[in-house]
């Protein structure tokens, strides 16, 4: 008797529920910051809606019910304005040249290093991570040392202008990651560099 | 007999030190920081809220949560930016990066509010690497940004 009351009391409430919408659910594909769109898969129990293009949406009322269609740039802004509002900064990289076999920094790089150290300036809790990296001149474990080096030089500099030691990692890849593919021992100045992304 | 309840005692003690590791979350590990953070802002871990300030850890299993009044920013060592509004719940599943290979992967659950995203390394290496989860839905995630807003209408 009581599980036939209990039963009746669910039907009740599933009823209730297909009468009206349990969720509000919304999914919208935003345009990159880069001009180009990705793409968005939205599944729900089995049904499925794929969002490729700039402010196209998906609506899920009700778990397996998606209605794909789009919203406005406005309409997105509104629905989620606190969400992007509170958008961290975007990551950037910056990359740094240095002289030939020397931990010396190129004229043109020491400029991009007061950029970089203007951006941090701007950024709350920033963090650092710097890697060093080298052309193929030389032994592995030689150019290793090097990048660690050079990524450390660049390190100091951040710390010489107020940036706190702790927020900085510092890694080395050696030869190993060149941005211009060349064969052994060939000297390679795009190669001669240490990367500084900050967060 | 006082002595050797002493001795036993800080047998006990030191037992307890030991044993503390293994009450550490399985797979604790950093996964991003917040950078953002307005009005009412917690993280849940172990059980334990805290209110997150601007440079707050934010851990694999840690939960987020806004108030009515809040809203938060957190960036991950990927490099995936997410940002929910206000009333919202945000769990981190999981979240593994080889910032060498820029392999691993990224699952988090927005329980009820709304959520913005833009994807970073893992999705970029391996379009399998992310999943955002709602109550509804699963979503797989191509790159790069998106919205996201779920719960149930009635309690708005």
């Amino acid at each position: 008797m009581r599980r036939h009351a209990g039963l009746a009391a669910l039907a009740l409430l599933l009823l209730v529920g297909c009468a009206r919408p349990t969720r509000d659910d919304l999914y919208v594909l935003m345009p990159g910051a880069d001009g180009k769109t990705g793409a968005l898969t939205v599944e729900s129990a089995g049904r499925r809606a794929v969002l490729d293009q700039p402010y196209a949406a998906a609506r899920v009322k009700e778990p397996g019910q998606v209605t794909a269609g789009t919203v406005t740039e406005q309409e997105a802004r509104q629905a989620f304005g606190a969400a992007l509002a509170a958008q961290p900064d975007r990551p950037l990289s910056f990359i740094l040249y240095f002289l030939e076999a020397r931990d010396e920094l190129t004229p043109e790089s020491r400029q991009i290093l007061d950029r970089v150290v203007d951006e941090l300036s701007r950024r709350p809790a920033p963090e650092i991570v710097v890697i060093g990296h080298t052309d193929r001149v030389g032994p592995v474990p030689y150019n290793d040392t090097l990048s660690i080096r050079r990524a450390e030089r660049v390190r100091d500099e951040l710390i010489k202008v107020g940036i706190a030691a702790e927020r900085i990692r510092v890694e080395g890849r050696g030869e190993r990651e060149p941005l211009v593919a060349t064969p052994d021992e060939v000297p390679e100045p795009r190669n001669r560099r240490v990367e500084i992304n900050i967060r | 007999m006082a002595r050797s309840r002493v001795v036993l005692s800080a047998a006990m003690v030191t037992a307890a030190a030991l044993a503390v590791p293994l009450h550490a979350p399985p797979h604790a590990q950093e996964a991003g920081h917040v950078k953002v953070a307005r009005g009412t802002v917690q993280i849940e871990r172990a059980g334990q809220k805290t209110p997150a300030a601007v440079g707050a850890a934010v851990q694999a299993g840690d939960v987020v949560s806004t108030g009515p009044d809040g809203s938060v920013g957190i960036t991950f060592l990927d490099n995936s930016l997410l940002s929910a509004g206000p009333n919202s719940v945000l769990a981190v599943d999981r979240f593994a990066f080889d910032s060498t290979t820029h392999q691993g992967s990224f699952e988090s659950s927005l329980r009820t509010g709304t959520l913005a995203v833009v994807s970073g390394k893992l999705a970029k290496q391996s379009p399998e690497a992310m999943k955002v989860k709602t109550p509804a839905a699963v979503l797989g995630v191509r790159g790069t940004e998106f919205l996201v807003r779920t719960g149930d209408p009635k309690k708005d």
